[in-house]
């Protein structure tokens, strides 16, 4: 069998190069597997070999995209791959928008990918139909599950053998219709599976109905100088000490806290609780992640007409979408009891 | 979250870094921010220099919940 050349996509943690404090870091490219990449190395097709390994930081990829897409296009180009994995990235939000972003850098070059992602990640949601994306669990936990579903689908691309269904091959449907051959005819089918349910039976739909939770925009505030408005974030600010224990990383609860009399978060009496981003920035100036000096000053300036005086804060690291809609809920109603018509919410 | 809170008929504006993130989870009034660590902020800035980006940044936000908008929105810098 022919040889084929792998390439792999990775995070500065996974590609080793260290943790958040390293999430800046520019893409670099190195001609061995690393990482994951090594027990990959053991599951795919003998005739399969990962020549190389592009590993950028999370925040740089993000916060550059351009300029990350453009580099990383040319690092691959130059390994000329025949299949492209990134990740896998589990639930990590900037990690699994890179991975998906790579996914679609390779698709564009005519080349197949591959991702494992938890399918909350939003990586799942943006870029789906840009690569092919194995269901994996919400924490590197899932590792050894996830790899070996990775490597037989790279190795199937990379052999151009066909491909089963997203169930059958374990990958998060692309949103892609396949022509195929049935044996029984629509109508047959459909009847079928009516009688299964009516019967209580577990039937499977062949074209599950796409569901978009949208909630049109809110209108305008008519005038922000005689409203009251609040603070939200998921960038984790607490007071020092983290009094209410919010977790670094799949929060399971939020916190309130008062501002009142408050003129700006200094670093003496407010800290960050998220363990998804380096830290150091947020912990000296808390207000670079929640403006309450900024608000202050534009309060005095009589540009709002208050500032509600608690703030609410989460830690929106691997959250789970579930708990994220019933904190905001939670939040929304209470500001609306307490009359407040306006809502900046901040992330990091 | 600000699609939750914007449901309660809150006027709400999502100042965020990713802003493909912030298309995905359904916010409908994004300003971009600085960077991931320091969305309202710039380390390499003085205290002073710093506070006015941050309070120009605030002022972008107020703007957009004072602004009509019929469809998912980026307010650019």
């Amino acid at each position: 069998m022919e040889t084929r050349r792998i390439v792999l996509y990775l995070n500065q943690f996974f590609g080793q190069i260290g943790g958040e404090d390293q999430a800046h870091i520019a893409p670099q490219s190195f001609d061995k597997p690393i990482g994951p990449g090594l027990g990959l190395k053991g599951l795919l097709p003998k005739n399969c070999t990962i020549v190389g390994t592009i590993v950028c930081g999370d925040s740089y990829f993000n916060e550059n995209l351009e300029e990350a897409s453009a580099t990383v296009g040319e690092m691959i180009k130059d390994f000329d791959p025949h299949v492209v994995i990134a990740g896998p990235a589990f639930n990590a939000g900037r990690y699994g928008m890179a991975c998906g972003t790579v996914g679609k850098i390779a698709s564009e070059m005519g080349i197949p990918a591959v991702s494992g992602m938890y399918p909350e990640n939003p990586g799942v949601e943006s870029y789906r139909q840009y690569l092919y994306i194995v269901e994996t669990g919400n924490s590197a936990a899932s590792m050894r599950t996830a790899l070996p579903s990775i490597a037989r689908l790279a190795g199937k691309l990379a052999n151009q053998e066909p491909l089963g269904s997203p169930a059958e091959e374990g990958y998060l449907s692309r949103g892609i219709r396949k022509n195929v051959f049935a044996e029984k005819r629509g109508s047959d089918r459909a009847i079928d599976m009516l009688l299964a349910k009516l019967q209580g039976e577990e039937f499977e739909t062949e074209y599950p109905i796409p569901h978009f939770d949208r909630v049109d925009p809110a209108p305008a505030v008519a005038d922000l100088s005689q409203a009251t408005l609040a603070l939200v974030t998921s960038g984790g600010i607490v007071p020092k000490g983290n009094p209410d224990r919010i977790e670094a990383s799949s929060a399971s609860h939020y916190g309130r806290y008062s501002i009142a009399g408050v003129e700006s978060l200094t670093a003496d009496a407010y800290e960050t609780a998220h363990g998804g981003y380096d830290p150091v920035y947020a912990n000296q100036v808390p207000n670079r992640v929640v403006p309450v000096d900024a608000l202050r000053a534009l309060e005095q300036e009589g540009k709002i007409g208050k500032l509600f005086p608690y703030f609410y804060s989460t830690v929106g690291n691997g959250t789970s979408v579930a708990n994220a809609k019933k904190f905001a809920s939670e939040i929304a109603h209470e500001l609306v009891n307490e009359g407040v018509q306006a809502v900046i919410l901040t992330s990091t | 979250m600000v699609k939750e809170i914007e449901r309660m008929g809150l006027t709400v504006v999502h100042v965020c870094t990713v802003t493909p993130i912030s298309l995905t989870v359904g916010a409908n009034r994004i300003v971009p921010a600085v960077a991931i660590p320091y969305p309202l902020g710039n380390p390499k800035l003085t205290a002073d220099e710093e506070f006015s980006l941050r309070k120009k940044l605030v002022q972008q936000a107020l703007d957009a919940l004072e602004q009509p908008v019929s469809e998912q929105t980026i307010f650019e810098n």
